[in-house]
């Protein structure tokens, strides 16, 4: 394994894909709920970006909106998404297809239902890649067959041919990937790829993510709730909590220095770094559900560290070093800077 | 062209299309086991609909006898370049007419008792007008599978399309569509029924079309939900996220994951079109020549002492066979195609 060694800066030259002020809502009982609120992301080449965050803080959402896939009655209303260049909330519809698998594309959590169950897998896979070029379909079957390959389906050939309901999870699991890298995606987004396999397959999944994106220069988005694939997998860690970005860093930084009050949390209520017969310390408090989520800071009522401001004003940005932002008033106290921040409530 | 050479030229096509149909089906392996699972499982049943089908079959297609067959004793000019069908064919021409009913097998007339002209030959007796019931009864079948069979195909597309777009679409369109179906549904069907066969006129065509015109509406509803199920499943969002369009989405994904619903509804609708039709006839709507409208002749008779039943008889049973061993084929069909079950087989 050979992970990029240079921790290249946010704004590197090979940025592929950059996520400005991405607002996602959805109608609520009042008023529209801001789902995602004012995310920033960006990805180089080759680069694994971790969003991490518990159920309900919307990384998912966030993923669905890079790729305008927001179920309705949900609303992307602010931000830019660029990926290559271009805006792809700017982007006509029949333009955004051609993007979609082709320069981006995404692989789900749940690979028993992500394939047709009435398609064989190979010609799922050659829809995949004839969705976006032009090739017979012998030439799309061969391409398939190295796909297969790749993923490391063992007997690709007989593979092809298999209905989904014929292969395990983890081969199903693989086929998405193949079927994702198709078209030789830039950016590839995966919605916690792992999450419903074994723990064995989970390891092989997270190598074969690795080896495609140290061979073929993918950048993923990786989305988890799970720090150890963190640990495994990711070049840079952003921690999301209800709807916006609470810390982003070098991996290293999240997982060992950890600044803001939620990361830390999370760290501490890892069974892994427990020690043994202590109790397993944990956040206190549950995450409140989208609309009811309070001014100011939105961790500060489960926050051990609040003091005045945090229930006031929304934490702005602290800089702790080029790669590693938290938005805490604590921090920023902590640093020195004034608190200063978004808008007071 | 001669009518009889276009409604060959149809049956030729159908039946060319529908082993395309089975041939393209035989390749998938799922359709190759459940067409296996079936034959297993109702042998006699689907033996009967073969019975049923071949009998239909060869009365719809039908020749002209060459001139040169030489003209029978009696028989006139305009008969022998009549087409007919081979179930014709096994049958003596017109001149086979007794005067009025005879008993099966009887040697005189039922009433009166005046010697047959072909005594001890009409294996089902005749009626009134001394037409053969067998031949009857046999003819009538080809009726049956036309309403079953012609209407299905109306009804299936028209519910697929409308199904389908309205749970794939939603919103505006699924409103428009779903006010349709409800429309349609609040109406009592047998009104509706005879309405458009007073403006669409009597023929078997009419009828059919019809039937197909106010049948689609609950296929249609299934067709809805089980898409708005199938448009949230993972795998039309990865298709979705992998750049596909709503047309390959529908075409590729929603649509072959309905065919299940669309066999057992085929199946299912098929017999409830060939018994409506019958309630058409007895109501005097219904299409001539049909089992409905021998029903219907047959009632008076059963009033009559002594009692004259081969006809009803004959054509209750031919009614009674057919729609049995379709609904038993629909019974197995659902069985096998049943996604619970297919997947305890794989």
């Amino acid at each position: 394994m050979s992970t990029p060694a240079a921790p290249s800066t946010c704004e590197s030259a090979e940025t592929v894909l950059d996520v400005r002020d991405l607002v996602t809502s959805f109608p609520g009982p009042n008023r529209r709920i801001a789902v995602v609120d004012g995310v920033d992301l960006t990805i180089s080449r080759g680069e694994t970006l971790a969003l991490v965050g518990e159920s309900g803080c919307g990384k998912s959402l966030t993923a669905l909106s890079i790729l305008r896939l927001v179920p309705k009655p949900g609303r992307i209303d602010r931000g830019t998404v660029r990926l290559g260049g271009r805006d792809l909330r700017a982007l006509p519809v029949a333009e955004l297809r051609r993007v979609r698998g082709h320069e981006i594309s995404m692989i789900f959590q749940e690979p028993m239902t992500s394939l047709n169950p009435v398609v064989t897998v190979g010609k799922q896979v050659i829809e995949a890649i004839r969705l976006h070029e032009r090739v017979s379909s012998a030439l799309a079957r061969r391409r398939a067959l190295a796909l297969f390959e790749q993923v490391g389906i063992p007997d690709p050939a007989s593979r092809l041919d298999a209905f989904p309901h014929q292969l395990s999870g983890g081969m199903k699991q693989r086929v998405m990937i193949a079927m994702a890298l198709a078209a030789r995606p830039s950016v590839l987004i995966a919605d916690e790829p792992t999450t419903a396999l074994d723990v064995t397959i989970q390891g092989q999944i997270l190598d074969l993510l690795r080896e495609v994106r140290d061979l073929l220069g993918t950048a993923i988005l990786l989305i988890t709730h799970d720090l150890g694939i963190v640990n495994e997998l990711a070049d840079r860690v952003a921690v999301m909590y209800a709807g916006r970005l609470v810390e982003v860093g070098m991996r290293t930084d999240i997982l060992s220095a950890p600044r803001h009050p939620y990361t830390q949390g999370l760290l501490r209520s890892m069974p892994a770094r427990a020690r043994r017969g202590e109790r397993l310390t944990e956040i206190a408090g549950v995450v409140p559900p989208p609309g009811q989520w309070p001014t100011g800071c939105r961790f500060a009522p489960r926050c051990t560290r609040a003091f005045d401001p945090c229930a006031r004003i929304d934490p702005g940005p602290t800089r702790l070093s080029a790669n590693h932002t938290a938005w805490c008033h604590a921090v920023a106290r902590e640093e020195g800077s004034p608190p200063a921040g978004g808008a007071p409530a | 062209m001669e009518p009889y050479l276009l409604s060959n030229a149809v049956v030729v096509a159908l039946l060319a299309g529908l082993g395309a149909a089975l041939v393209s089906a035989g390749r998938s392996r799922v359709w190759r086991d459940a067409g296996r699972e079936l034959v297993r499982r109702r042998p006699i049943a689907l033996a009967i609909l073969l019975a049923y089908v071949a009998i239909g079959l060869l009365d719809s297609l039908a020749w002209v006898s060459g001139s040169s067959g030489g003209a029978m004793p009696g028989g006139d000019t305009v008969s022998l370049h009549k087409p007919r069908s081979a179930i014709d064919r096994l049958f003596p021409d017109d001149s086979y007419r007794e005067k009025s009913y005879s008993a099966p097998l009887a040697e005189r007339e039922f009433l009166g008792g005046a010697p047959l002209r072909h005594p001890g030959r009409h294996l089902l007796g005749t009626d009134i007008l001394g037409r053969d019931v067998l031949y009857q009864t046999l003819k009538g079948a080809r009726v049956a599978l036309l309403v079953g069979g012609f209407t299905t195909l109306i009804v299936i597309p028209l519910a697929l399309l409308f199904g389908v777009v309205a749970g794939y679409f939603g919103g505006r369109v699924d409103d428009v569509i779903f006010f349709l179906i409800s429309t349609l549904a609040s109406m009592p069907g047998l009104l509706l029924l005879i309405a458009l066969i007073m403006v669409l006129g009597r023929g078997p065509v009419q009828v059919c079309v019809a039937l197909g015109v106010t049948g689609w509406v609950g296929f249609a509803r299934v067709v809805r939900g089980e898409t708005l199920k199938l448009r949230e499943l993972d795998y039309v969002h990865a298709a979705r996220a992998l750049g596909a369009s709503d047309a390959r989405i529908v075409l590729r994904h929603i649509v072959p994951n309905l065919m299940h619903l669309v066999v057992i509804t085929f199946v299912l609708t098929f017999s409830g079109l060939v018994l409506s039709e019958a309630v058409l006839s007895w109501l005097g709507i219904g299409i001539d020549g049909s089992w409905g409208r021998m029903i219907d002749q047959a009632r008076d008779e059963l009033s009559r002492d002594p009692i004259i039943w081969w006809n009803l008889v004959s054509a209750s049973f031919a009614l009674f066979g057919l729609i049995l061993a379709v609904n038993l084929l629909g019974d197995a069909v659902r069985d096998i195609l049943d996604p619970r079950t297919l997947r305890e087989r794989a």
